[in-house]
């Protein structure tokens, strides 16, 4: 247990002094580590699942509060408190306890959360919308409901079959992270047509393996990419992608205006996609939107499930932003008789903002293209509603 | 020393596995200065919250993310405060930092403080390798590892290198030093090819002559220096324990710069090398007074420092919601409507802000009350301060506890200590100390000593004055309580450069005029001066930049020195020689000189008492025969000699009229005396042909000698011509 105390502080501390960035990564960290949570956790007798739930929404909400700018932390925990909740839906139906006690994230409200889930997401209903695309969730879902059903008859094996659910969830969220690429990058033929321009920005890795595979299914199409100023990440994408063989161009980010009308179609790589359609991306990525929309060219994001956010960014509490040091944008040996404060009234004259994002509205957005295939802005909300149980939203 | 040396070597190599994994930093909780007084008789330094943070949090913070695993805090003056911080700080427990305190009262310098942790080191030998020494109040975001990588290696090379210092690009102008840091301008030469620091020199720079001296040997056994006056010292240093053993030998050494280094470089101790680093994006600074404080608590809030910003939790600190134009706001932060909270400010937890108050480019801490229509700029409030209606503060520093009056009003450079009381409608002067303790009586002649004793005493003594203050607390008005500390002799004039005030105006005309003087002196030293100046030099130094002038004092200098060769009797060399000196001193041609000698002579034949024309041209050949060898020395180009016809000519025309009608005869004479050479008459009479009738006149004087030299010259021809038939 302390080896799990310290290995969440240490994470903690990571977020924090931002050592660990972009969504892939820290959801992919955040999910491994609360796998060792619920495998260390010790499951009291009664309320086994709430319990559990409880255990991870406590490390989730330090894990949100060191860096609530990276949102695929919050998606994580909530996706694992899911998993916990699909049990908890079969288990604990019978011992509905306290059904009144609405609100707060007590043992009680893992209930109502469940109850309050079954209502909103009726697994006949998704399997009748969905269909196919769901392959990844729907395998993991039906299997740990069948497996809990089963167990409602025996209670004495609930307590050690109920965590080895739960972990299963776990794993199966930390395949889905892990796979969220190729299951991205399959579809690449299908929105990548011969002697295309593509135009992106920064660098994504979705993005990358998604260029790659269409390339590899001998789409031949030429890349524009926006340098990403000021961290230059396009660069390093540009490198990549000659790496792998395909034609590039590399421009800088005001560039983009004026390259569009040779662009067929516009794909990023997303930080959060939000409840209802808009995206939170690189700096610049507005900019690039507004340019195809203003020249029709569809403006395609990619981004894997984790990436989606029950949350609406009206809420001030979502739409932060990072400032980041402005000694990325200027050299502070250089402009050190700028930001002089000796003189004068005391104030500088001179002041750097460096935003690391940028929110791009839905309507700007033409299509989403998850690992489970590709959606409207419109949809969000409900793709989102299938992922997260209503309860968790505010952690 | 062979001894020393060998104990520094041993430990170094006994540690040569571990060292691998284990980074250590030596962390100096004492600043060993008495710059923060009076703040710093109740609180050390490093506990003094910068934007609401505990200095030595940045540290700490700092030195974890950059990979250090093990810091030993050495703490001396307060040492029970800070240990005390750190036992209930979340560093106690943290997973990848261990943080021991070292505790030393004696140590009255770093110097001291290193060499008690060398004799700690002989029993627990905890320093196992190199490791950074910084101070407790550096504030920086650089990543160390490849830094102390790069140390390394570079030990493993070269036995003798023992420090690594790390530098940062500044403006080079003595206005940012001194604005930003409040220090002086720095000057260090370094090996380009190996970043080896060759000289430093920070305090002694010589701004009236505008030089740098530096050692000859150093030009000798360098191909290459390269001189630096735009880097700033970060004070963060990478440490061989070499540096320890030499504290240890060299006991004299107190200050880590003014001893040590200097030490190193001038003295060459068993040729040990100190290097340097050049951080380029990264942020490094020290809080050294109180104007860097003011400074870099502004570059934290604009993030400079990120990711150790007010917004970013990043060592046991709340972190603070950060709004538009860098203002950040605590999420209980009670203001009113009215109030008016400016760019660039922090409001820490539980602070009330009331109607009407203007805040600007300041820093409040927790639990402050801030009353009706209060004006606060560019100061920094700390925690729980109540300040009443209508009060204006204007940079000054405000600490813990710290009670002010309805109406009261603190002027520039204020610093208030902790738990002071500012009276009703009482106006703190500018620059002013005040604090509940008294002011020391004499300070100790050594400067550097800092609370030797008042470390320890200070809380009783606190005790004991509140007593006495009952009587005598009226410093600050009525109600008020606390000293205002009398700034000591000869201090005065730098108070403003450490305060958290702005430079004011006429102190920046200063430095700006300084530092035009500055460059003035540069352009005149660019004058190649070679020999001394005459006697009569500050006429120079009127106006040395106009050229014409110039020529004009030279003249005249050149006049005196052959009026004096003239009554003394010197020697023609020791004429050439004066006037060569001239002639460096002033960058002139020698056809300059040729010209002033000329008019010298001249002049003298002129001003020498004559009754008719035959006795003044009798003069004139005289001086002539005399002095030619003088003009000879510089008449040796045909341009040279054209240059003293055409200044006779200008002589005739304008100063000495007299000469006017002798001039075809004089010219005869430097003719005959070989002074001008026939091809110079001959083409100055060319030049002078297509000139106006007026300037002719000299020409047609002379037109019979010309004929004839023409008319001897052709027959020279001749016979030559015949010579070869």
């Amino acid at each position: 247990m302390p080896d799990v105390q310290s290995m969440v502080l240490e994470f903690v501390n990571k977020l924090r002094k931002r050592k660990i960035e972009g969504s892939q990564a820290t959801a992919r960290c955040t999910v491994e580590l609360l796998r060792s949570v619920i495998s260390h956790h010790r499951v009291p007798h009664a309320n086994q699942a709430s319990a559990l739930i409880d255990a991870v929404k406590a490390v989730g909400a330090q894990l949100v509060a060191a860096n609530p700018v990276e949102l695929a932390v919050g998606n994580v925990v909530r996706r694992a408190a899911v998993a916990g909740l699909d049990l908890l839906d079969a288990s604990d139906d019978d011992e509905d306890v306290n059904g009144k006690g609405i609100g707060y994230p007590a043992m009680s409200a893992a209930v109502v959360a469940a109850a309050a889930r079954s209502t909103l997401r009726p697994p006949s209903l998704q399997t009748l919308l969905e269909g196919t695309p769901e392959s990844a969730t729907a395998p993991y879902t039906s299997s740990s409901g069948a497996d809990s059903e089963s167990k409602t008859a025996d209670k004495s094996s609930i307590t050690r079959k109920l965590k080895h659910d739960v972990i299963e969830g776990v794993n199966q969220l930390i395949h889905e992270i892990a796979g969220c690429h190729e299951q991205i990058a399959e579809q690449a033929v299908e929105h990548i047509h011969q002697n295309e321009v593509i135009l992106t920005l920064g660098s994504s890795r979705t993005v990358l393996e998604f260029l790659c595979a269409a390339k590899e299914k001998k789409r031949s199409f030429r890349v524009f990419v926006a340098e990403g100023a000021p961290r230059y990440q396009g660069h390093l994408l540009a490198k990549e992608l000659v790496a792998r063989g395909l034609q590039t161009t590399v421009i800088t980010d005001s560039a983009v205006f004026a390259m569009i009308s040779r662009v067929n179609m516009v794909i990023i790589g997303a930080h959060a996609v939000m409840a209802n359609g808009g995206v939170i991306g690189p700096v610049g990525v507005n900019m690039a939107a507004l340019a195809a929309k203003k020249h029709a060219v569809p403006f395609v994001v990619l981004a894997g499930s984790h990436k989606l956010c029950p949350l609406y960014p009206h809420n001030p509490e979502v739409l932060l932003n990072e400032l980041r040091s402005p000694s990325e944008l200027l050299d502070f040996g250089e402009f050190s008789d700028c930001l002089d404060f000796g003189t004068g009234s005391g104030s500088p004259l001179l002041q750097v903002v460096n935003p690391t994002f940028d929110y791009v509205p839905p309507s700007l957005v033409s299509l989403f293209i998850t690992d489970t295939g590709g959606h409207n802005p419109s949809y969000m909300y409900r793709l989102i509603a299938d992922y997260y149980s209503a309860d968790d939203l505010v952690m | 020393m062979g001894a020393q040396k060998k104990g520094g070597a041993r430990v170094s190599d006994d540690s040569e596995e571990q060292s691998r994994q284990r980074l250590q930093a030596i962390l100096l909780a004492d600043s060993f200065t008495t710059k923060f007084r009076p703040v710093t008789l109740e609180r050390p330094k490093v506990l003094l919250p910068l934007v609401n943070v505990p200095m030595i949090d940045y540290t700490l913070a700092w030195l974890e993310s950059a990979g250090i695993e093990e810091v030993f805090v050495f703490c001396c003056a307060h040492s029970t405060q800070i240990i005390d911080y750190l036992e209930t700080s979340e560093w106690r427990t943290h997973p990848n930092l261990v943080v021991r305190t070292i505790e030393s009262h004696k140590s009255i310098s770093a110097g001291d403080a290193l060499r008690y942790i060398y004799e700690q080191q002989t029993e627990t030998s905890q320093i196992q390798g190199d490791f950074v020494l910084v101070s407790g109040d550096t504030v920086s975001n650089m990543p160390l590892a490849d830094l102390i990588h790069e140390h390394r290696e570079r030990k493993k090379k070269d036995e003798k290198a023992i420090m690594t210092m790390v530098i940062k690009k500044s403006k080079p102008s003595l206005i940012t030093h001194q604005s930003r840091l409040g220090t002086d301008q720095l000057f260090i030469a370094v090996d380009p090819l190996t970043k080896q620091l060759l000289h430093y020199e920070e305090d002694k720079v010589d701004h009236a002559r505008g030089s740098v001296c530096l050692d000859k040997s150093l030009m000798e056994s360098n191909p290459s220096v390269l001189l630096y006056n735009d880097m700033q010292d970060c004070y963060i240093d990478i440490c061989s324990p070499e540096v320890l053993s030499l504290f240890e030998d060299n006991f004299d050494y107190q200050h880590l710069r003014r001893h040590f280094v200097k030490g190193v470089l001038v003295d060459d101790i068993m040729g040990y090398k100190i290097f340097t680093h050049e951080i380029g994006s990264s942020y490094a600074a020290r809080v050294d007074n109180f104007r860097s404080y003011d400074t870099v608590s502004k570059d934290i809030i604009q993030r400079w420092t990120y990711p150790y910003v007010p917004d970013i939790n990043f060592g046991g600190n709340r972190p603070v919601k950060l709004g538009r134009e860098g203002i950040y706001r605590a999420c209980d932060v009670v203001q009113s409507r009215s109030a008016d909270v400016g760019a660039s400010t922090v409001v820490g937890y539980g602070t009330k802000i009331g109607n009407g108050d203007r805040i600007l480019n300041s820093v409040i801490g927790s639990g402050c009350i801030i009353g009706s229509n209060v004006v606060i700029e560019g100061s920094y409030i700390w925690n729980n301060v109540t300040i009443e209606d209508g009060c204006e503060i204007r940079n000054a520093i405000v600490c813990d506890g710290v009670r002010i009056r309805a109406g009261a009003v603190l002027e520039p450079g204020v610093v208030l200590s902790f738990k002071v009381v500012v009276g009703r409608d009482f106006v703190v002067p500018a620059y002013s100390k005040v604090s509940l303790l008294q002011q020391p009586m004499k300070e100790d002649s050594d400067e550097e000593l800092e609370y030797a004793d008042s470390s320890s005493g200070a809380a009783d003594r606190l005790s004991g004055l509140s007593l006495e203050m009952e009587s005598k607390g009226s410093e600050l008005g009525p109600d008020g309580a606390g000293y205002i500390w009398e700034v000591c002799e000869g201090a005065h004039d730098e108070e403003w450069k450490h305060s958290v005030a702005p430079i004011p105006e006429d102190k920046l005309a200063e430095i700006t005029q300084a530092m035009d003087d500055y460059d003035d002196m540069e352009d005149e030293s660019v004058v190649p001066t070679s020999g001394e100046l005459k006697s009569d030099a500050d006429s120079i130094n009127t106006d040395v930049n106009d050229p014409g002038d110039d020529y004009g004092y030279f003249e005249r200098e050149v006049e005196g020195t052959f009026l004096r060769a003239v009554e003394e009797g010197i020697k023609v060399e020791l004429g050439v020689l004066e006037i060569n000196s001239l002639r460096l001193s002033y960058n002139m041609e020698s056809a300059d000189c040729a010209g002033a000698i000329f008019y010298s002579m001249m002049k003298l034949a002129v001003d020498t008492p004559h009754s008719s024309a035959s006795e003044l041209y009798k003069n004139a050949s005289s001086i002539i025969t005399k002095w030619k060898g003088l003009l000879g020395f510089y008449v040796k180009q045909t341009d040279e000699q054209i240059e003293v016809i055409m200044k006779f000519e200008e002589m005739c025309q304008e100063t000495a009229k007299e000469l006017g009608p002798l001039f075809a005869q004089i010219l005869h004479v430097l003719y005959e005396k070989d002074v001008v050479q026939e091809d110079a008459i001959m083409r100055w009479a060319e030049e002078k042909a297509g000139a106006d009738e007026a300037d002719k006149v000299y020409l047609q004087q002379c037109e019979t000698f010309i004929q004839w030299l023409k008319e001897a010259s052709e027959e020279e021809d001749e016979d030559d011509d015949e010579e070869d038939d």
